[in-house]
């Protein structure tokens, strides 16, 4: 695995400064990365066969093949690519301008939607299951329980992880003025990211889980996805040192905080040990109360950093774009920054509130939970005054609607996390759908809409096109979706307090009133508006996926200025 | 952004937000301080529950599973079960009334990884174990809705047919053995006769409830001639929180 990482790191120093590439007589040479790359995937499809060959269970099995299959068509492609390549490689910069790379963000961006769209359906289904549980079939393969970490991983990190990929390597080298580090690595992250993906919904599916919310994958997906996070890393890093600017945008401090951290919870949370290399079946080095201490610091901070201080790297990139209003305060940037990634990190026991972990460590949580509001709060009332002086864009322009209302439920749902984590409040809450209603209140409100208002600047930016094939659809899927959230969140709040109160509800005799399967029943109607909120959102979601692809089709280019006026960027000093 | 001096007048002592440009300008030192600062919190947070000796109770009772009872958790796993049930009960009122006493820290130690789950769509299952006799056990796997009308659980039939695939379990007792759960050596090369025997109620159990202490053996899913996945479920989930005697348990002896 270290070698290649090592190879991905020579990809990256590849394209620098001694014309790789090309040998001293000008002719075309295999660069050190695109041989060892191949070499090292050729090697990595044999291991793969000898593996599927003995696996101990045929789902593990179908993924030994599929991880070949997919490194034998790697080497392919590296090799077709360095044959149809000129002998040159990409130019840094051409006429003095930065020659970007956009195709990894384009695939990333429509990757996005495709997942997006893939991971609602997913989410309705299971809706509906809840709802009629008929909808199960008594099928393993598409039961609830295996259904349900497949929703999760396909928003956050499918959907959600996608955008990211896509913005941040957009985002780095608009605001660095710099091509992105690396000729193959790119690339590589963006599809490797992808094949984990794969890897991941597929084995769920089939039953391989470890169980650990929203780090189901197991033992082998985590390596991978390992060496990809590392190769991210590095591209990332590698863009930033080619940067013109003396100074590094705020959007990329968010950016660099989300991906070292989540490497850190990342091998934290899933080190394992796996009973065989033939078997995908591990066991976590950490058990019982403290295992779960591990997985909500990973679990919360999967909020904290990947949906949050990753949307936030967004948020501090496309709202000033798009209102072209500089961000309204350098300092409180600065303040909100350290404060949120210092904070956060705190928060995971309030997920145990009342559980067998130790008090004390309850009572840190809920204290920084509640402090979490603060610089939580920063960063909204930061993303909200950019707009001072553009506020009339929120009538004519829905894309910045969407941002902005998506900032204003990131403040709610940051309101709503810190009341959750009181325990008094907690007592009532946890275990119940308000808890559900608050992530999606989050997911939905927050990650999704910044999500969508990003796709929709992104895709005529990099295709080149003056404007989105139609802005009235984006203010349709805007509506719509947003009845959709209203459904959603407000039938959770009704249920899951309902649900909390039935559950501690006395009668005069001092029994306990409700069986627990009347408090199952009382949740029916709840379940359906639920599930109808969700096919809303589905419906707004595929409205974007159309628009996107008219927009791409629209015949003819601009000049791609877009990101060349760059004074909105300046922090405001 | 360039002339930040020009803001702050006296050149000698630039103000603490100009020395914030030492960051912006240094990705390795950004990188860095992000580091520091979010490793704080969590080896505040975790690094003491493995050394503080109050972290986990002092209890007599809790055992490592039998490897019928470790493939049947595997199984539990497998179906995402914990993504509707909790294993933990909460030291509330209603909660004890409706399930039993609350969860000790001891109950889970030997859990890798944990379930105490964090949503109940369906009631918490850490007391499930002998509430339930086997025969409903295996009907509410099979049609949970013929024996609670109201239930919303997905249905397992496929379940009691499945051959429960157990020819590696000694490798599972392996790992488990390697991270600290005592399994002795003869736990683990016996584990595949061990779980034979729990699952088939002809036999001598004697041996293996010397080495597993109050195992119950006897077949689980009412078909001897073969030990389906339903066996090692149903094995597991009659064992959930029986462990403990808290006849026995002193509450005050372990107040945190």
């Amino acid at each position: 695995m270290t070698e290649l990482n090592s190879s991905a790191g020579q990809g990256i120093s590849g394209s620098g400064a001694t014309e790789p590439g090309v040998d001293q007589s000008g002719r075309k040479r295999m660069t050190f990365g695109e041989g060892g790359l191949a070499f090292i995937f050729g090697v990595l499809a044999l291991a793969c066969i000898t593996v599927a060959a003995k696996a101990q269970d045929s789902a593990y099995a179908f993924h030994a093949y599929l991880s070949a299959f997919a490194s034998l068509a790697t080497v392919f492609v590296i090799l077709n690519r360095y044959i149809d390549r000129p002998a040159q490689l990409p130019a840094l910069e051409i006429d003095g301008k930065p020659n970007y790379n956009f195709g990894p963000v384009k695939f990333a961006t429509l990757a996005a939607v495709f997942w997006g769209i893939a991971g609602f359906l997913i989410g309705v289904i299971i809706a509906f299951q809840l709802a009629f549980p008929v909808l199960n079939f008594d099928l393993p393969w598409i039961a609830f329980g295996r259904l349900r970490p497949l929703h999760t991983s396909a928003v956050v990190f499918a959907f959600g992880g996608n955008v990211l990929l896509g913005t941040s390597f957009y985002v780095v080298q608009r605001t660095s003025r710099a091509r992105l580090a690396g000729y193959l690595a790119p690339w590589f992250v963006v599809l490797g990211y992808n094949f984990f993906i794969l890897l991941a919904g597929t084995g769920y599916l089939l039953g391989i889980t470890q169980s650990k919310e929203y780090a189901e994958p197991e033992w082998y997906a985590d390596l991978w996805l390992t060496v990809v996070w590392v190769t991210y890393l590095l591209v990332f890093l590698g863009t930033l040192w080619r940067r013109k600017e003396p100074h590094i945008y705020v959007a990329n401090w968010f950016y660099l905080a989300f991906i070292v951290t989540i490497a850190m919870l990342h091998l934290g949370n899933n080190a394992s040990v796996p009973i065989s290399v033939f078997s995908p079946k591990s066991y976590i080095v950490w058990s019982g109360v403290q295992d779960a201490m591990v997985q909500w610091w990973y679990g919360h901070n999967a909020v904290g950093f990947f949906l949050t201080a990753g949307f936030l790297a967004i948020m501090y990139y496309f709202i000033p774009k798009r209102a072209e209003r500089p961000v309204y305060s350098y300092r409180l940037s600065i303040v909100h920054f350290w404060a949120i990634i210092f904070l956060y990190i705190w928060a995971g026991p309030h997920h145990l509130h009342y559980t067998a972990l130790p008090d004390w460590a309850q009572t840190l949580g809920m204290t920084f939970s509640i402090m979490l509001w603060m610089p939580s709060w920063g960063g909204m009332i930061n993303g909200l005054m950019t707009l001072s002086g553009a506020w009339d864009k929120l009538r004519t322009d829905p894309v910045i609607r969407m941002m902005v209302v998506s900032v204003a439920f990131y403040g709610m749902s940051t309101f709503e996390g810190p009341l959750m984590s009181v325990k008094a409040v907690n007592s009532l809450s946890h275990y119940t759908d308000w808890t559900i209603g608050h992530v999606h209140s989050g997911a939905l409100g927050w990650v999704a809409y910044i999500s969508f208002g990003a796709i929709y600047c992104l895709v005529p930016w990099l295709w080149q096109k003056r404007e989105l094939y139609s802005l009235r659809l984006v203010n349709w899927h805007f509506w719509i979706s947003t009845i959709g959230i209203v459904f959603y969140i407000s039938s959770m709040w009704v249920a899951g307090i309902l649900q909390g109160l039935m559950w501690r509800a006395y009668t005069s005799l001092g029994f306990l009133e409700y069986s627990f399967i009347e408090t199952v029943e009382a949740m029916h109607p709840f379940y359906i508006i639920r599930a109808l909120g969700g096919v809303l959102f589905l419906i707004g979601g595929l409205i974007m996926a159309f628009n996107v692809y008219m927009t791409i089709r629209q015949p003819g280019t601009v000049a791609a200025d877009t990101g060349a006026r760059t004074p909105s960027l300046v922090p405001a000093e | 952004m360039a002339d930040s001096t020009a803001t702050n007048p006296p050149p000698h002592k630039p103000s603490l937000w100009a020395r914030h440009a030492f960051f912006e300008k240094n990705s390795i030192w950004l990188l860095i301080g992000i580091l520091i600062v979010v490793a704080i919190g969590g080896l505040v947070e975790i690094v003491p529950l493995f050394y503080l000796k109050s972290t986990i109770e002092q209890v007599s009772g809790v055992r490592p599973w039998t490897p019928l009872e470790l493939a049947g958790r595997n199984i539990y796993v497998r179906e995402g079960c914990y993504n509707c049930h909790s294993q933990m009960v909460r030291p509330l009122r209603d909660e004890v009334e409706r399930y039993g006493h609350y969860s000790l820290a001891a109950e889970s130690m030997y859990d890798r990884p944990f379930q105490w789950g964090s949503k109940r769509t369906g009631p918490d299952l850490a007391r499930v174990g002998n509430k339930y006799s086997d025969e409903w056990q295996r009907q509410h796997l099979a049609d949970p809705r013929s024996v609670v009308p109201g239930s919303i659980m997905p249905g397992y039939p496929f379940l009691a047919h499945a051959p429960l695939r157990y020819e590696n379990i000694g490798e599972d007792l392996a790992t488990n053995a390697l991270l600290g759960v005592p399994y002795s050596p003869e736990m683990v090369a016996g584990a595949i006769a061990d779980l034979r025997l729990q699952a088939t109620p002809d036999g001598d159990a004697s041996e293996l409830q010397k080495r597993y202490p109050g195992a119950q053996v006897r077949d689980f899913d009412g078909n001897p001639k073969v030990v389906s996945e339903a066996d090692a479920l149903i094995a597991y989930l009659q064992t959930l929180g029986t462990m403990v005697d808290f006849k026995l348990y002193d509450d005050k002896a372990n107040i945190r």
